[in-house]
């Protein structure tokens, strides 16, 4: 079996639950962006898409061992962009996340940096392999991702910090975390977590406003409760049927903040109901259990162990954007992979799809 | 590079696989994750979708008010009087933004009002629900408008409205008949149970007919449902309720006859009514200094009700029902009914030796008028005559005869805050001072002067009724046809008043009382001869009312000199018209006489034009010259007394 040969073994099948979401966002970005000036934005999402799916196929003939041999050095290169992000980053939103490469094109280190560390961990894991995991170990692998995570959190960027932890929980809970150990993690969390709780409780309101302006710089100037609320009415008034597309009075009233990147969920629900929002957890149930599959059938361990990385970071997006949505979880600014406006979160999620690809089709080798 | 090339040998130790286990509990977190979210969208989609679509809507749409125009006014032959014309009010609303103070400097420079002057707003609407618009200046001009459309982003919070507003005549003319409007103050709504439904920044009536037929007048707002974006930007229109326009009021004003009292007026200080004494209608009525109602309608500036206030003759006070004054020498008429009515006035011959001495004290006559009986008492003005009656007849006799004519009571218009005047008798002394009456302070009560007051109102419908035979109309100015009888009862409990009846006055007293008045202006005797009107059957009384003790009517203190009052009509029998003036230090009632009498040939000049068509309509022009009333002509009172007694 040669490595050019195999795109029979292409998932065909999660690229079609993927296409078909990509193809309701593109809907779902136009009627969201109607009466905006972002009026258009449907097309550069095609055209990111597209892009995407290239860098997809790209990526998909480059054996991911190659990729795994190599991340040392890309981990490497991470961190001192990151490190020059802050330096010499432009400044948006008051934080600084975005180099510059002239011509338009920006470029966020940040969204590149996951899929790394999802290639550094699997092969950090691969290497212990056999073994159980020592007190060492685990400090080790939680450096690995803590070095990145300090440094995109000075960004300041909370949202992608966050998007980091999967790729290390996954990693430990594969690695073969003993349950013993998970328990103690889990306690000292506790233990840390209250204290903090506790001090922050000391602290006045106007210095936990400072705190979360510095964490979350993205907050709306009338307030992240504005925005739960008016994506809770849009969620809700959205009912079983929907208020159909380019009808949803919340999104195209303006009402519902960034209703295509962050708040499309919201849009979608309020455009196309219970019905149309069961749909799409579906085909993300549908995707996520194809990518598990596939990191059953993986040829070797970094095969899997990269999968699941990804399978982490696409969950932890989804549970934290939806939960968002739907008033479980706080305002964090994490993009929904598949629907939410952006080139750097497609690019990403196509490029992570691709390494996923590219271990499918080597399943059989050896 | 030097890469470890490991991955195409392979290392058998790294050929492990995860175990299937572990992948399993994998893609049950996976779908438990999901599940949680599932709930979450059923909670909101399902569970609370009605609720949401409830928020959703209030988000989205927006009551536009549409203000009702406020109902015309016109004058009884329907000329306009008050109109209305098109205006933008700028209203604040404060849902909109959730910083308000931040914005407050823009707005007080893009629409020129103080920062004080929002926060005072601002201070006033506080109780008043979130949602409820403020109106924030009021007859904005077009920059200032181009200043709220410029900045709809930014300050979002701004709305205009087109309203009407009312367009008063100028110069003050009728101002104190129509009112004027404003908004309802605090203290109406908090106070008043007819303001119970209005809301803050409602304009409503606040004197006048405007205030009296405010209920009438202002129509039922209506309002529209705009779609509105999250900037308060209208993007739609769902439906709308019209607003149903007030409802047109006729006067019973007569325009020619009001500008004939607002003329004689000018530059003095007093009030003129004329009234139809068949019906009680008003066919004038102004009152000077007067006011510009135009400058109330929209925000009242601080210069100008500054400039009111400090007027010393209270511009706003609507003195032919506010002016409650001694009514002087024209109280005589009301002394001659009660001494022809009690059988004491026709036997009486009185020698004037220019004053009498009763209980020891002298009171003074103008003149020396010689042997004086009811028949030229009343155009001399003798006061030595009245002061004989008035001590015959005894305080409370003439309290009986003068309150029945409608003294110390009010009158019943269908305007604003009337006062009612006084009238003392013994009972009245007793009750406000505790004192004992003495005989001799009905003396000067006789000549109309002492304790007794009364406002021009007053005097004319009194004068009305005794001319007529007896019969006494409320006075009003709006048609009671104009009117549900629903509204007319209500105005008339808001207004109580004598309101209509009959006094009996025989037939004879009648008489000579109705000749003795028109002897005031048609004699060479009497106290008004220089106001007679040839050809017209003009009859009055005249009354120069004393200010202060003893005669200085030729100080040149004007404050001192006495008012000069004048009732009179035409013809002196069943008239049709009664005039009553007051021109405050007119130092001689003569003088408002020749007011009096502009206003009556107006009224006749009219009235004989009118007549003058009718016929050369019915007949050939060759009988227009018998179509000339006889002035003097006998008529029958109006009503046959019941009793020969006054109740």
């Amino acid at each position: 079996m040669t490595r050019l040969s195999s795109y029979r073994d292409f998932d065909w099948i999660l690229l079609g639950f993927v296409l078909v979401l990509s193809l309701i966002s593109v809907f779902e970005i136009k009627s969201a962006t109607l009466h905006t000036k972002f009026h258009g934005f449907e097309q550069k999402q095609i055209l990111f898409l597209l892009t995407g799916l290239v860098l997809m196929f790209v990526i998909s003939l480059i054996d991911y061992h190659r990729l795994v041999d190599i991340s040392p050095y890309a981990y490497g290169i991470s961190i001192v962009a990151l490190v020059a992000v802050k330096i010499v980053g432009s400044k948006v939103l008051g934080a600084r996340r975005w180099i510059n490469l002239g011509g338009g094109v920006h470029f966020q280190p940040s969204e590149w940096v996951k899929l790394v560390l999802i290639i550094a961990i699997a092969r950090y894991f691969w290497s212990l392999a056999g073994h159980d995991l020592s007190w060492k170990d685990i400090a080790k692998a939680c450096l690995l991702v803590g070095i990145p995570m300090a440094l995109v959190l000075i960004q300041p960027d909370l949202g992608t910090t966050l998007t980091y932890l999967p790729i290390l929980i996954a990693g430990l809970f594969l690695g073969g975390l003993k349950i013993r150990q998970a328990g103690i993690i889990l306690l000292v969390l506790i233990l840390v977590g209250g204290i903090a709780w506790k001090s922050g409780k000391r602290l006045k309101p106007y210095q936990q406003a400072r705190i979360t302006a510095f964490l979350d710089p993205d907050s709306d100037p009338k307030g992240s409760g504005y925005q739960i609320r008016q994506s809770l009415i849009a969620v809700g008034s959205g009912g079983v049927w929907g208020k159909g597309t380019n009808r949803g009075t919340q999104t195209q009233g303006d009402f519902l903040p960034i209703p295509y990147t962050d708040f499309i969920f919201a849009a979608f629900c309020e455009e196309h109901g219970f019905v149309g929002a069961v749909g799409v957890l579906l085909l993300y149930l549908l995707i996520l259990m194809r990518l598990i599959q596939n990191a059953q059938t993986a040829s070797d361990l970094p095969g899997a162990f990269i999968i699941m990385g990804v399978v982490a970071v696409i969950v932890f997006q989804i549970a934290v954007n939806v939960g968002m949505v739907v008033g479980l979880m706080p305002v964090t600014g994490i993009p929904l992979p598949l629907m939410s406006y952006g080139g750097s979160s497609i690019l990403f999620t196509f490029l992570a799809l691709g390494i996923v690809m590219n271990v499918r089709m080597r399943r059989f080798v050896n | 590079m030097d890469l470890p090339q490991n991955s195409e040998t392979g290392n058998l130790n790294r050929e492990e696989k995860l175990s299937p286990a572990k992948l399993h509990i994998a893609q049950y977190i996976v779908a438990l994750i999901l599940a949680v979210l599932l709930i979450g969208l059923w909670r909101l989609q399902i569970v609370g979708a009605d609720g949401y679509r409830v928020l959703a809507e209030a988000n989205r749409i927006r009551k536009v008010p549409v203000l009702a125009p406020r109902g015309r006014l016109f004058d009884r032959e329907g000329r306009l009087l008050v109109d209305n014309y098109p205006s933008v009010t700028c209203y604040l609303l404060r849902e909109q933004v959730k910083d308000l103070s931040a914005d407050i400097p823009m707005i007080s420079r893009g629409l020129h009002i103080p920062v004080d002057q929002i926060n005072a707003t601002l201070h006033r609407f506080q109780a008043a629900p979130k949602y409820q618009p403020i109106p924030l200046k009021q007859d904005i001009t077009p920059d200032e408008q181009a200043f709220i459309e410029a900045h709809r982003n930014e300050l979002p919070e701004l709305e205009t409205l087109d309203e009407q507003r009312r367009l008063y005549p100028r110069d003050g003319f009728a101002a104190h008949l129509i009112g004027y409007v404003g908004e309802v103050s605090e203290q109406m709504l908090n106070n008043d149970s007819r303001y119970a439904f209005y809301q803050p920044g409602d304009v409503v009536g606040r004197s006048g007919v405007e205030q009296t037929y405010d209920a009438l007048l202002r129509g039922t707002d209506g309002s529209r449902d705009v779609i509105v974006n999250s900037h308060g930007k209208e993007v739609g229109h769902l439906g709308q309720t019209l607003a149903v326009p007030g409802q047109d009021l006729k006067l019973t004003i007569d325009l020619d006859i009001q500008m004939a009292a607002e003329k004689a007026l000018e530059g003095k200080t007093g009030a003129i009514v004329a009234m139809d004494p068949h019906t009680g209608e008003i066919l004038a009525l102004a009152s000077r200094p007067t006011f510009d109602p135009n400058q109330f309608s929209v925000r009242l500036t601080r210069s100008y009700w500054n400039e009111i206030l400090s007027n010393p003759d209270h511009p706003l006070l609507n003195k032919a029902i506010q002016a409650q004054l001694a009514p002087g020498s024209t109280f005589k008429i009301i002394m001659s009914v009660a001494g022809l009515q009690e059988g004491v006035a026709q036997t009486m011959h009185i020698p004037c030796n220019g004053g009498a001495t009763f209980y020891g004290h002298l009171y003074h006559c103008d003149k020396n008028h010689g042997m004086v009986d009811i028949n030229n008492a009343i155009p001399y003005s003798c006061d030595t005559f009245y002061y004989t009656l008035a001590n015959r007849l005894g305080i409370d006799t003439i309290a009986k005869y003068a309150t029945s004519l409608g003294l110390s009571q009010k009158t019943g218009i269908d305007l604003p805050d009337e006062v009612s005047g006084t009238m003392p008798s013994t009972a009245w002394k007793l009750k406000t001072q505790h004192e004992k009456w003495y005989a001799g302070e009905a003396i000067s009560v006789g000549i109309g002067q002492g304790a007794v007051t009364a406002t021009p109102i007053q005097l004319a419908r009194a004068l009305s009724g005794i001319a007529s035979g007896g019969v006494l109309r409320r006075p009003h100015v709006v048609f009671p046809d104009e009117i549900s009888a629903e509204q007319l009862r209500s105005v008339q409990e808001t207004f109580p008043g004598s309101g209509e009846k009959t006094i009996p006055l025989t037939p004879e007293n009648w008489q000579i009382i109705t000749d003795a008045m028109y002897a005031v202006t048609s004699s060479p005797i009497g106290t008004a001869y220089a106001a007679h009107l040839d050809g017209i059957d003009f009859a009055g009384k005249t009354g120069t009312a004393d200010l202060v003790s003893g005669r200085e009517k030729n100080s040149s203190n004007k404050a001192t000199l006495p008012n000069a009052w004048f009732v009179g009509m035409t013809p002196r029998r069943n008239p049709d018209i009664v005039v009553a003036v007051l021109w405050e230090h007119g130092y001689w009632g003569n003088n408002s006489a020749r007011l009096a009498s502009t206003i009556i040939n107006t009224f006749v000049e009219k009235q004989r034009k009118r007549q003058n068509n009718l016929h050369i309509a019915a007949t050939p022009p060759s009988a227009v010259t018998t179509a000339l009333i006889d002035p003097v002509a006998p008529t029958t009172p109006a009503a046959q007394p019941k009793s020969p007694q006054p109740n």
